[in-house]
């Protein structure tokens, strides 16, 4: 028998936990630049993660597609580097640059050893400062653009995405995917280019987080030799999107034996202050884990999916509450039935003192393990300053949830849930469903 | 400048890669339970993971998805727990957990803060002789994992497709089966085949216990002692011997059509051999050789001339699998662009391979990838989580500790030479199995006369 002495952990846990800190340096760069930096100089090396807003949708009318493809082709020749010549030197320093095109952001992310740091960052400058953008490397790149669009038209779950944003968010960048399409890709030019760079990259809409073997001063230095030339004035974003989507069901026919399923409707703001009880509830209704409602009604219970997640989407024009699975096309019916079902619940009756209490130890227990890794570190400290969270954030975070009250999930569950305002976008071949209201 | 940093790096990443973060601590229960235990201070987890030396490769024949099927069962109940219940004291701790299963092993494990090591420790003993399922759970469970393989291969050309080459390749080694099983086989699967799985295999003297993150190698052993010290060995446990590949002695070929094909691609897959336990020097040319080939999207042989240099392919790359109990596979892959044929595409492959053999390896570029690869250790260790997933892969591949340890330096010294003799090995002397993967010839027929550039009568379609 085990459970007595189970029990005897549970309780202790409540006082195990706070005593957890970890230390954020806000640094200033000279030049006047800000990042943040948990130094750690256990292992030779430092995570760099420095995000600029604004990513795929502030794509030029006329170019989709511009801001992703000149993302791709930062590593492929800049200064007196072609392609092959950059990728070598990358290669001789064993540095891992990665640069990625989001909606609202364009992410570069460093691993740079501490023994030829300085060289790395000069070879990392020259991408973002100098790119070449060569006739070869733009047609390569292209073609994998393209080749990477054909396969999302034969992929259910990336139809799904893209049928639903299409429907929801009218004439809104968010309405069409930011890889651009065949039509617009292909048209591209290098001009293109020359303008979506000047329009993502500027010194004022760049946030910056290190972690690793680097002192403060050493990240001031690097910063202002990385982004120090950089220009101010970075392009102007896109307003908040629409939201034109009813309540329903869209089935797109593509010949698959399961169906991709993605369903959502508005959500809130991080800043709203009922962010963390509806941050609370989303973890008991579909958060992961075997333990949320929907992964107990529709997986454990019945069998119906391998796997489905809800989430609050808080990108910067539209945040939504979204969710999503799997199910054969002659299980899917009930899996969407069953999903309303939890959902309409929930919004009626809300959540039972137990689930409420079991979210919040597993959301207050859980987050101080994120922070495990020079590279999940520098991760979080970006976002946090892309949603302009403060340093004290990492302190006070689980004082909001464990603030959380079944008021409050009462409140924000009957402002927010409504199964009847839900859109099932549904890819597959599916028994039993199909468009309508 | 460039090659004093290559010398240092070479000479200190072995140290470096067991000092600062990641010292390793090994010794076993009197039950045969091996311990491993992985220190990282940095940040108050721990990983506490259990590895059976069983997997997929080890199924009786008929009952394919077994060793998969009982590791979803695993986390129903036991004489002590309810269904669901482990999970649920994990996430009230604030922690995760999952599971996973290959050919060679099946491993659970747990994320928690560092002072809930006991508890994990106490539940996973508990279900590693106690697990209680029932009827019903087999049945939804079931079905849970039909949904899964829909998910991961049914939906996937490329998965069903590698499924088949992967049949194609081993002719007699359990390999050729898929890990998740084939669908009428999985839709048979029965509390008794499970039962009978669990009794034979789970037993102290058949896993390994891997623990890493802020904990101490003595800490771990009283709590090893106390929670899993107790447990009977099973008498059942003997060394894995499964059905030997006969030699293989012809090409074959696999041509997949299917209409959700986005990107049509060959691929080319011989047996190759693994680590053996104080024998990695070949699986570590074999290595090597997939990055000179493949190992970037620029600079490796492959993608520098059929990516950069010709414009003829969307991706060229090299694939090996260096750590496995049996000999798995070494694997070439080429995705033409829009109007290069598979038939053009494989000729191509043949081409580069051929020049290859031929010119051999520039230094500068062995150089660079020795480097990126002692610089790699550096890395591994701000994952400590990957680290431990490292060691239990190899353990149960029938590595050691000091196997894991030497691997470094093992790479280290090995030569230009050495590569290019384990490349004639598996580019000329072992037969393969060559497979396209594209839409059906009715529809590539529609796709290629709307493209321009496309030859109406290629090669490819004389294959078919």
């Amino acid at each position: 028998m085990i459970m007595p002495r189970v029990t005897a952990v549970l309780t202790a846990i409540v006082i195990a936990l706070p005593a957890w800190a970890i230390d954020i340096q806000e640094v200033t760069s000279p030049g006047g630049i800000d990042a943040w930096l948990v130094a750690d100089d256990t292992i030779p090396f430092v995570a760099l993660e420095v995000w600029f807003r604004g990513g795929t949708s502030v794509d030029p009318d006329g170019a989709r597609g511009a801001v992703n493809l000149m993302t791709g082709l930062l590593e492929e020749g800049a200064g007196d580097l072609d392609a092959q010549g950059f990728a070598a030197a990358t290669e001789n320093l064993a540095a891992n640059f990665g640069f990625a095109a989001y909606r609202d952001s364009v992410g570069i992310s460093a691993l740079m050893l501490t023994e030829n740091r300085d060289t790395a960052v000069d070879l990392l400058r020259s991408a973002l400062i100098a790119p070449r953008f060569d006739d070869t490397a733009l047609e390569r790149v292209r073609g994998q653009v393209l080749a990477g669009i054909e396969g999302d038209a034969q992929d259910p779950d990336a139809i799904a995405s893209a049928s639903f944003n299409a429907m929801a968010y009218g004439d809104h960048p968010y309405a069409t995917s930011g890889d651009g399409t065949q039509e617009s890709v292909t048209a591209l030019t290098r001009d293109d280019m020359t303008a979506a760079h000047g329009a993502v990259f500027s010194r004022d809409n760049v946030v910056v987080a290190a972690a690793g073997d680097i002192t403060a001063e050493e990240l001031g230095l690097l910063v202002d030799r990385l982004l120090g030339d950089l220009p101010a004035g970075a392009a102007p974003l896109p307003g908040p999107a629409p939201y034109l989507l009813a309540g329903g069901t869209t089935v797109v026919d593509f010949p698959t034996p399961q169906s991709s399923v993605l369903f959502g409707h508005r959500g809130l703001e991080r800043d709203d202050p009922d962010f963390f009880a509806a941050f609370v509830l989303n973890q008991i209704l579909g958060g992961g884990g075997f333990r949320s409602r929907l992964m107990q009604e529709v997986r454990v219970d019945r069998g119906l999916t391998y796997g489905i997640y809800s989430y609050l989407a808080l990108s910067d024009y539209a945040p939504m509450w979204m969710g999503q699975f799997s199910s054969s096309n002659d299980l899917v019916a009930e899996a969407v039935a069953v999903t309303q079902a939890e959902w309409a619940d929930v919004a009626q009756n809300g959540v039972t003192d137990e689930e409420l209490d079991a979210a919040i130890r597993y959301m207050t227990g859980a987050y101080p393990l994120r922070f495990d890794g020079n590279d999940t570190i520098a991760n979080i400290l970006a976002a946090m300053q892309a949603d302009d969270m403060p340093v004290s954030y990492v302190e006070d975070r689980n004082a909001f949830i464990t603030a959380v009250t079944q008021d409050d999930i009462r409140r924000i569950a009957t402002r927010l849930l409504d199964p009847d305002a839900l859109h099932f976008v549904v890819v597959g071949q599916p028994d039993g469903l199909m468009t309508g209201n | 400048m460039l090659r004093r940093a290559i010398v240092c790096l070479a000479l200190m990443s072995a140290p470096m890669a067991v000092s600062a973060a990641g010292d390793v601590t090994e010794f076993q229960l009197d039950n045969g339970m091996d311990v491993v235990v992985i220190e990282d201070h940095r940040s108050p987890a721990v990983v506490h993971m259990v590895w059976y030396r069983v997997g997929a490769a080890d199924e009786p024949a008929g009952h394919s998805g077994i060793a998969h099927f009982l590791e979803h069962l695993m986390f129903k109940g036991t004489d002590d727990l309810g269904d669901g219940e482990f999970s649920d004291i994990v996430e009230a701790n604030g922690g995760s957990d999952n599971a996973f299963t290959s050919w060679d092993y099946t491993g659970y494990f747990q994320r928690v803060a560092a002072d809930r090591l006991g508890l994990m420790m106490e539940m996973e003993a508990d279900r590693m002789r106690d697990l209680i399922i029932t009827e019903d759970q087999v049945r939804t469970e079931r079905s849970v994992i039909l949904e899964e393989r829909a998910q991961r291969l049914d939906t996937s050309p490329g998965g069903l497709f590698n499924e088949q080459m992967r049949a194609a390749l081993f002719m007699n080694h359990p390999y050729d089966t898929t890990i998740i099983g084939w669908r009428h086989e999985m839709e048979q699967l029965s509390l008794q085949d499970a039962r009978a799985f669990y009794d034979l295999y789970y037993a102290p003297n058949n896993a390994i216990l891997i623990v890493a993150g802020d904990v101490q190698p003595d800490e771990v052993r009283a709590l090893a002692q106390e929670h899993y010290g107790p447990l009977a060995p099973s008498e059942g446990i003997v060394t894995r011997e499964r059905p030997a590949e006969p030699p293989h002695t012809t090409d074959r070929r696999v041509v997949f059509t299917d209409a959700r094909v986005a990107n049509p691609y060959v691929s080319r897959m011989v047996l190759a051999p693994a680590r053996e336990p104080g024998d990695q020097a070949g699986a570590a040319a074999l290595m090597l050789l997939a990055q000179i080939l493949g190992g970037s999207n620029v600079t490796a042989v492959l993608s520098r001339q059929l990516q950069v240099e010709e414009g003829r392919s969307l991706f060229a790359g090299a694939f090996y699998n260096d750590t496995s109990y049996d000999p798995d596979s070494f694997t070439l892959i080429n995705m033409p662009v829009p109007g290069v044929s598979l038939a053009e595409a494989e000729a191509d492959l043949d081409r580069v391979i051929a020049t290859f053999l031929e010119t051999g390896i520039d230094p500068a570029q062995f150089d660079r990838v020795k480097f990126q690869l002692a610089a790699a250790q550096i890395y591994a260790q701000d994952d400590v989580q990957g680290l431990a997933r490292e060691y239990g892969v190899a353990l149960t591949s029938g590595l050691s500790v000091a196997d894991v340890q030497a691997w470094p330096d093992i790479i280290a010294a090995t030569t230009i030479e050495d590569v290019m003799t384990a490349a004639r090995r598996v580019l000329v002397d072992t037969p393969s199995v060559t497979g396209y993967l594209s839409q059906p010839a009715e529809i590539a027929a529609v796709v290629e006369a709307d493209a321009p550039i496309a030859d109406a009568t290629t090669p490819e379609e004389a294959t078919q």
